[in-house]
């Protein structure tokens, strides 16, 4: 029996299941926050209240959100062709320089705009070259991309520490940054879209690379879903025996597929760099690139569920920071673990709640859940 | 079958099982005489395989009721399955190949701590076994070493071994050239003259004929008739399995062969580990003839035609394709060879030919996706996909009719439509053709059968593989048999199958 259980409709396989488990994540971190005694009721309403009960908490939440949709939308590119890019967080890093580059040579004499599209380009070749080499090692050489990615981030790091500790740095300067960049060279903030929703706000963030983010997430959809690459990548991802029998080229499909999603964890640089702190810190990235694999698993890989992973995940970092600044009895620790938790239920545990669904639709209306499984044999 | 006065080894009554919506198996009876061999017989999903496992203990009936031996039995587990001393021997072999015979056969049943009791124990009692039944196997030897007829006979002497009074065999000769599969039946009728129960669950009609004393039938999860073998017809038996009329032979005229289309010359091709899995094979197929290659499955037929579609680089040799040479020892692309006409169905639909969780209509431009038709501009053209998808449904019958749903959902019959549909529609000059029928219902046979020889009507020159000897002498026009990498003979379709048979067995070879 190849498949017993009868298939899910779409809205119980994309809406239902991640939704059982994210309220199972919150009840286990209900627990944690209750050892270590205070109210779980209490912090909930905290970390809602922190996300979005102020403008400011929502043009947080949606800033943070913006990373991770950046950051999703490349892991789940790689996964579409089967690859596990775990190395967005080194690509975002790299791709760093690509907008701070632009920014620092160019913030006297052009106009914020022509900067952005020099910042889109630099991030996202930056980023795509950054993954260029492990996927060139796991086309050409079966070196797992997994290892060469997650290298690839401890290389990344220590490159850009030298950088912003030597020849980015302001000279007499005594952080490693690079210089703030000139009014010319900041994105323009999108306070007037929360005012649009009559929010009052004095200050968020968020900035123009949440739309462009948007606008990633309809082209990724394009690429992967209408495009001829797109069906080459996916037949690759499913089945490389097929893909091979279809006469694609395996090292070409890996090494395109591989330089797009290092491009657009490139791209996710712009949201910081460009839009808030207007300078190349240390650890920009600050661990954007590991969320963006828990956001692609609770999205499915799909930017319809991308975006909205992202924002949740926006507001755990929003709302978590509100309730380690009101309970102090839950430190910055408890939040990751809180984090870890959620990613552990709908990420790496998505696949649990899924038969037991599954026994009960089929139960529930046996006549109009799939079809009769005629090769249900063998 | 209970008033014939034999005694009952099994006994099933009412059994029902679903998966969800799928309703397996349906108030099933089924009486199975002691010192008799049972066939079932039934079209691939037909719950032949899930009745055998509730029986087995895989899985457990929603309800109904089992009796062996005339007492009522609880089988929740393989192990009380043999308990109650029924054994099974799978259609994939449960044997871990880096053991030794005698390993394998403990497997499971090791006794103490420390094996080396258990161990000679099992030498003595499996000797006396392979006496008793005439299952002459070295106990010593690795599995990976022993061809898959003596595989088999292992899998049967671990069922013995573990007392099983009646046996079931799940497809057994799948694996089998005809000599193995006659010797394994008469292996069967020893067994059922030392008094066991043999259960052959079976699709092949022409199997049920040659060694059962009874056959049940089953359609669609449930038992349509039950009939004694010498009091039946190999019409009558098909029918019931599908539920209409089937035509058993196929129909076709003289070929008309006209050019050369593909020519093959000193092919060899070497797999991943450097063993030479195709010899210097050469062959030729002309315009408006089917050449068919007859062989037991792993002598090299897959390695001829993944070389020859450019999916697997060849060591050494020339293939023509309409007059040109195909880079086989290069670098040969499969998309470049489908544009210059070579259509090929492959023998494995559900990793190479077809990609399982797309929707119908993305499989059938699987290969032929860069094709103008379905491109426009940087986009895909989806409607003119789901167009091209929505007329082959139509003209090959698939079903059900519907381009969106996912392609694991349709039935190994019109799956293997779904890739005949793609390859044959794209008119090609070349179709090479493997295991067309392979897991596909007796009804889908015949119109893949007739959609080929059209093809060949057509002019195309066709290359049929198949492990099915009566599939390729029903359709071949020229037959060549490959053994151990070779094209060992050449013969008409007139060859009766005791003479393939011997050429698939490397007797030829010996010879000569």
């Amino acid at each position: 029996m190849a498949t017993p259980y009868a298939k899910l409709p779409a809205w119980a396989d994309y809406g239902l299941i991640p939704l059982i488990n994210l309220v199972v994540a919150f009840f286990v971190a209900g627990l944690v926050v209750l050892l270590v005694g205070e109210s779980p009721i209490k912090a909930a309403t905290l970390l809602v209240q922190g996300a979005f009960g102020s403008g400011e908490g929502i043009g947080y939440t949606l800033f943070y959100a913006t990373n991770f949709i950046f950051t999703g939308l490349a892991v789940a590119v790689a996964f579409h062709c089967g690859l596990f890019n775990i190395g967005g967080e080194g690509q975002a890093y790299f791709a760093g320089l690509g907008v701070a580059v632009p920014c620092l040579l160019l913030d006297g004499f052009l106009p914020w705009y022509l900067i952005f599209l020099l910042a889109i380009a630099g991030s996202a070749l930056l980023g795509a070259l950054w993954a260029l080499i492990p996927a060139y090692l796991q086309a050409k050489r079966g070196s797992h991309i997994v290892i060469t990615t997650i290298m690839f981030n401890f290389i990344a790091a220590s490159v850009m520490v030298y950088l912003l500790v030597g020849m980015l740095k302001p000279a007499g300067s005594m952080a490693p940054q690079t210089r703030t960049f000139l009014e010319n060279a900041h994105l323009p903030k999108l306070d007037w879209l929360l005012e649009l929703f009559g929010a009052s706000i004095r200050s968020t963030p968020l900035n123009l690379s949440f739309i462009l983010a948007l606008v990633m997430s309809g082209v990724v959809w394009a690429l992967i879903w209408r495009t001829k690459l797109g069906y080459e990548i996916r037949t690759m991802g499913f089945s490389p025996t097929a893909a091979r029998y279809a006469g694609i080229n395996e090292v070409r499909i890996i090494i395109i597929t591989m330089m797009i999603s290092g491009a657009l964890a490139g791209m996710m640089a712009i949201n910081p760099v460009m839009g808030d702190q207007h300078r190349l810190q240390l650890d920009f990235v600050t661990g954007a690139g590991f969320v963006g694999i828990a956001v692609a698993l609770m999205g499915r890989s799909h930017p319809a569920g991308i975006i909205p992973a992202a924002i949740l995940f926006g507001m755990l970092y929003q709302g978590g920071a509100e309730i380690a600044f009101e309970m102090p009895n839950i430190s910055r620790d408890m939040i990751v673990i809180i984090q870890g938790l959620v990613i552990l239920f709908a990420g790496a545990l998505e696949n649990m709640f899924r038969p037991a669904v599954q026994t009960a639709f089929a139960s529930l209306r046996p006549k109009s859940v799939g079809l009769e499984a005629k090769n249900a044999e063998g | 079958m209970g008033e014939t006065g034999g005694q009952s080894a099994i006994r099933l009554k009412g059994i029902n099982k679903s998966f969800g919506s799928v309703h397996a198996n349906r108030d099933i009876d089924l009486d199975v005489e002691r010192g008799t061999i049972h066939g079932i017989i039934g079209e691939n999903g037909a719950g032949k395989s899930t009745l055998m496992s509730i029986l087995y203990g895989f899985y457990q009936a929603d309800s109904g009721e089992i009796f062996v031996g005339g007492a009522p039995a609880t089988i929740l587990t393989p192990n009380q399955a043999i308990a109650a001393g029924i054994g099974m021997v799978h259609q994939h072999f449960m044997l871990v190949d880096n053991f030794t015979v005698l390993e394998n056969i403990i497997l499971g049943a090791e006794g103490a701590a420390l094996l080396s009791g258990g161990i000679s124990r099992a030498r003595a009692e499996l000797e006396r076994l392979e006496k008793e039944y005439g299952l002459e196997v070295d106990p010593d030897a690795l599995i990976e070493d022993l061809p898959v007829g003596l595989q088999q006979r292992v899998e049967i002497l671990k069922a013995l071994y573990r007392g099983a009074d009646i046996l079931i065999l799940d497809e057994p000769t799948g694996v089998l050239t005809p000599a193995e599969a006659d010797h394994l039946f008469r292996i069967l009728r020893q067994l059922k003259d030392q008094g066991k129960t043999v259960v052959l669950i079976t699709h092949k009609l022409r199997e049920i004929m040659a060694v059962t004393d009874n056959v049940s039938v089953m359609r669609q999860g449930t038992m349509v008739a039950t009939r004694k073998t010498a009091e039946t017809t190999v019409e009558e038996l098909a029918e019931l399995m599908v539920g209409r009329r089937v035509l058993l032979r196929v129909d076709k005229g003289e070929a008309s062969p006209a050019d050369v289309k593909l020519s093959v010359e000193g092919l060899t091709v070497r797999d991943s580990r450097g063993v030479t899995m195709v010899d210097n094979v050469s062959l030729e197929v002309r315009a408006g003839e089917i050449v068919g290659i007859a062989g037991v499955a792993g002598n090299g037929q897959s390695q001829l035609i993944e070389a020859i579609s450019g999916i697997r680089r060849a060591e050494s040799g020339r293939v023509l394709l309409d007059g040109q040479p195909i880079r086989v020892t290069g670098s040969a692309d499969p998309a470049e060879l489908r544009e210059r006409g070579l259509a090929h169905v492959p023998e494995d639909r559900h990793h190479m030919g077809l990609v399982l969780q797309f929707e119908e209509n993305e499989n059938s431009i699987l290969g032929y996706h860069g094709a103008d038709l379905y491109n426009s501009g940087l986009f895909q053209n989806i409607d003119a996909i789901r167009d091209d998808a929505r007329d082959k449904i139509e003209k090959y019958d698939i079903r059900p009719p519907d381009c969106r749903l996912k392609t694991a959902n349709f039935s190994g019959g019109n799956q293997q439509k779904i890739v005949l549909a793609r390859e044959m529609e794209q008119d090609p000059t070349v179709l090479i053709v493997a295991q067309p029928t392979r897991g596909v219902d007796v009804g889908a046979i015949e119109f893949i059968h007739r959609r080929i020889i059209e093809m060949r009507d057509a002019g195309k020159a066709v290359l049929l593989v198949s492990v099915e000897l009566d599939e390729i002498r029903s359709l071949s026009d020229r037959i060549l048999v490959m053994f151990a990498g070779r094209v060992v003979g050449e013969r008409g379709p007139e060859a009766t199958e005791g003479e393939l048979g011997l050429l698939m067995a490397g007797v030829e070879e010996e010879a000569a």
